[in-house]
């Protein structure tokens, strides 16, 4: 996984609260395949009318802002649905950090295992970010290490999980890092057998497995 | 410190240090996963699995269902092949990986949170996961369940296990008696109203109080099912005599003296008395009124009695601005009262209000009467559409007007094909009024499925409890 350190790039602001995972990929692109990239299908139906042509005061498709690597907007962004497609969507259209007050807590979770940012702040700095990029189109700097974000001499501080901090520093995968406690993990399972008979589903009923 | 082992402990705290392996410096608990269920969905993790070349590491914990994609109306009809792969998907990934799958014809099928509570796959005190935000229906049982991304999912199919940071703790009481006609869906839309679609985030949610204790198994199922619509890690109620009875004969529960043993574990599982929560809500059940959604997030929700609110009445101008672009998605005027808001089709389903008592209560309200729009009726799982075809239900739907179809996820998600169209309006049991959710274009307006019957028979949003007086 790419780490995150500190990254200075155009931002986009989305003036919307409760940007919900639906709104991020619509479920009908979800049966793609990955590897076609789902960065087309970013917001799409905000993006797009339903003739398919871009809808032109929608601030992503304005052209300072179509480059952004970095999103600012109002709370409850990610809320909904768990699809991890939200973030890929975002991440193979280029974002790499969004900021906002409040996020969706697997929206979130699921950001920081593709290593992509998501920045709280407080919701006055959030609307003033907002407020400012709407006004001049300027680069965003988000330094991880610092917690800040700054642009034009002003600096506010953001808030993140110190775990998904580290791991977002150092792009580390969870799976090494669990395999390396297998023992733990048997002897857990031992010690569970016992204090928790009841957990193992009871033999399968001989219905088997039906395949279509 | 509360919350710690020696002193009282919530609920949560209890399932918490039960699947507790190991606990790192930095807060990070690696937890033990008792129970993960599959879907079509899943095939990002599958093949995250494929990368490593690895296989589920405990099969015999997880469960493939076909729920998400499988079409409604299935005899005689062709599939769309895009549908078809993600269905044949998952029955080779499970298959190859020797996980049991409930998939289209079999006579289990239905959506994975109706099946796993009707198999007794769901249990008190499990840790239950899956790539869906809706796994937080699974705490009705006293159990911990709680929806995961693609890349978690991967994790969990390769170590059975999950590394989390402990949540806050919230407790919503609910005391009082619900009025006839009010229902779980009430309650929820309620607490979501009040508390915000976020107002729950980092907190795992306990109900209690006396008016949640009234509630059936589906009842409490519904209502754990939409914490996640507050932002909820997770909602659960404590097991009492109404979950071991719902539990006990269940095809994969414990039997015989096990289920006896097991039981008794599992009434213990109450938060204990002085246990701390960091935070407390508290409604009163009788104040609850018959609730729709106007807007375009589940907290945008108002008792029926009342109007869509006017934008130019509040004071702060991000609300103000998102309720005037919630209005414009919606075709809302401000202060149009919301019984004369006319709608155009009715859905009946989802893994919210699709079990047996919500089709039911919609077929109590619909018995005898027209619609006055069409609309779809899909049961939670196979099992759920055969016991309501022995009572007679699917008859009083398809009398009224209704088609009767499958089961699945259907017009909740809109992705096996069964969409509402653009502009039109959906009186809907669903959990989710996001815009273009139901179909690009599509209006939804949440509600019990009394309350979708009596929108269906009156052609507008209605309240039910007119329709319950006119029988009486």
């Amino acid at each position: 996984m790419q780490p995150f350190q500190c990254l200075t790039a155009p931002a986009c602001p989305l003036p919307y609260a409760n940007i919900d995972t639906d709104q991020m990929i619509p479920a009908r692109f979800m049966k793609r395949s990955r590897a076609e990239g789902y960065g087309g299908y970013l917001l799409h139906d905000m993006r797009f009318s339903s003739s398919g042509r871009e809808i032109a005061d929608f601030p992503l498709n304005q052209t300072p802002y179509r480059n952004a690597q970095i999103i600012v907007a109002r709370r409850n962004f990610g809320a909904g649905s768990s699809r991890e497609a939200a973030v890929y969507a975002l991440v193979d259209y280029g974002v790499r950090c969004v900021i906002a007050p409040s996020f969706g807590d697997i929206f979130a979770s699921n950001s920081v295992n593709n290593g992509l940012l998501p920045a709280k702040v407080g919701e006055r700095d959030g609307e003033a970010l907002i407020g400012l990029l709407q006004e001049t189109h300027a680069e965003l700097t988000v330094d991880l290490e610092a917690q800040t974000i700054s642009v034009k001499g002003i600096s506010v501080p953001f808030v993140i999980d110190p775990v998904w901090r580290t791991k977002l520093l150092n792009g580390w995968d969870d799976i090494d890092i669990t395999l390396s406690q297998a023992d733990a993990i048997a002897r857990f399972r031992e010690e569970d057998s016992l204090i928790r008979p009841w957990v193992t589903p009871r033999i399968r009923d001989g219905a088997g497995q039906t395949t279509m | 410190m509360a919350g710690s082992p020696s002193g009282p402990r919530t609920l949560f705290d209890k399932l918490w240090d039960s699947h507790a392996i190991v606990t790192r410096e930095d807060g990070q608990t690696l937890l033990w996963v008792d129970r993960h269920f599959v879907h079509e969905g899943s095939f990002h993790a599958f093949n995250k699995l494929t990368e490593r070349d690895a296989r589920v590491a405990h099969p015999e914990l997880t469960f493939g269902i076909a729920d998400h994609y499988v079409p409604t109306r299935r005899s005689g009809r062709s599939i769309d092949p895009a549908i078809q792969n993600m269905i044949d998907q998952l029955a080779r990934n499970t298959l190859e990986n020797d996980v049991l799958l409930f998939g289209l014809n079999d006579p289990r099928q239905g959506i994975v949170h109706v099946v796993g509570p009707e198999q007794g796959l769901t249990l008190p005190g499990l840790l239950i996961v899956c790539g869906d935000s809706h796994t937080s229906t699974h705490g009705a049982f006293g159990a911990w369940g709680f929806g995961i991304g693609a890349s978690e999912v991967a994790h969990v199919l390769m170590t059975q296990t999950l590394w989390q940071r402990r949540p806050k703790r919230m407790r919503i009481t609910v005391d009082g008696t619900l009025a006839p006609g009010i229902g779980a869906k009430d309650i929820a839309l309620s607490i979501i109203a009040r508390i915000g679609a976020d107002g729950a985030q980092g907190h795992a949610v306990e109900y209690a109080g006396s008016a949640i204790r009234a509630l059936s198994m589906e009842g409490r199922l519904t209502l754990c099912n939409l914490s996640i619509e507050a932002g909820a890690r997770c909602g659960m109620v404590a097991p009492d005599e109404t979950t071991i009875a719902y539990l006990r004969g269940r095809p994969f529960a414990p039997a015989g003296d096990e289920f006896e043993r097991a039981a008794e574990d599992w009434l213990r599982l109450q938060s204990d008395e002085d246990a701390e929560f960091d935070r407390e809500i508290i409604l009163n059940g009788s104040e609850i009124a018959p609730v729709v959604t106007w807007g375009v997030s589940p907290e945008d929700a108002l008792p029926i009695t009342m109007a869509v609110p006017d934008p130019e009445v509040i004071s702060d101008p991000s609300k103000a601005a998102q309720i005037r672009d919630a209005l414009a998605y919606m075709d809302l005027r401000p202060g149009q009262k919301l019984t004369d808001v006319s709608i155009d089709r009715v859905f009946i389903g989802s893994c919210t209000n699709s079990r047996i008592e919500d089709l039911r209560a919609a077929a109590q309200v619909l018995f005898g009467r027209k619609a006055k729009v069409p609309g779809l009726v899909s049961p939670g799982s196979s099992l759920v559409k055969q016991q309501a075809e022995s009572e007679g239900l699917d008859r009083i739907f398809k009398e009224a007007g209704l088609e009767w179809v499958e089961s699945g996820c259907s017009m909740c998600v809109g992705m096996n094909g069964d969409i509402v169209q653009p502009g039109e309006r959906c009186a809907s049991t669903t959990n989710r009024n996001f815009k273009g959710r139901q179909g690009p274009g599509a209006r939804t307006h949440l509600m019990s499925p009394a309350m979708v019957a009596a929108a269906a028979v009156t052609g507008s949003l209605a309240d039910v409890r007119r329709l319950i007086e006119e029988r009486s």
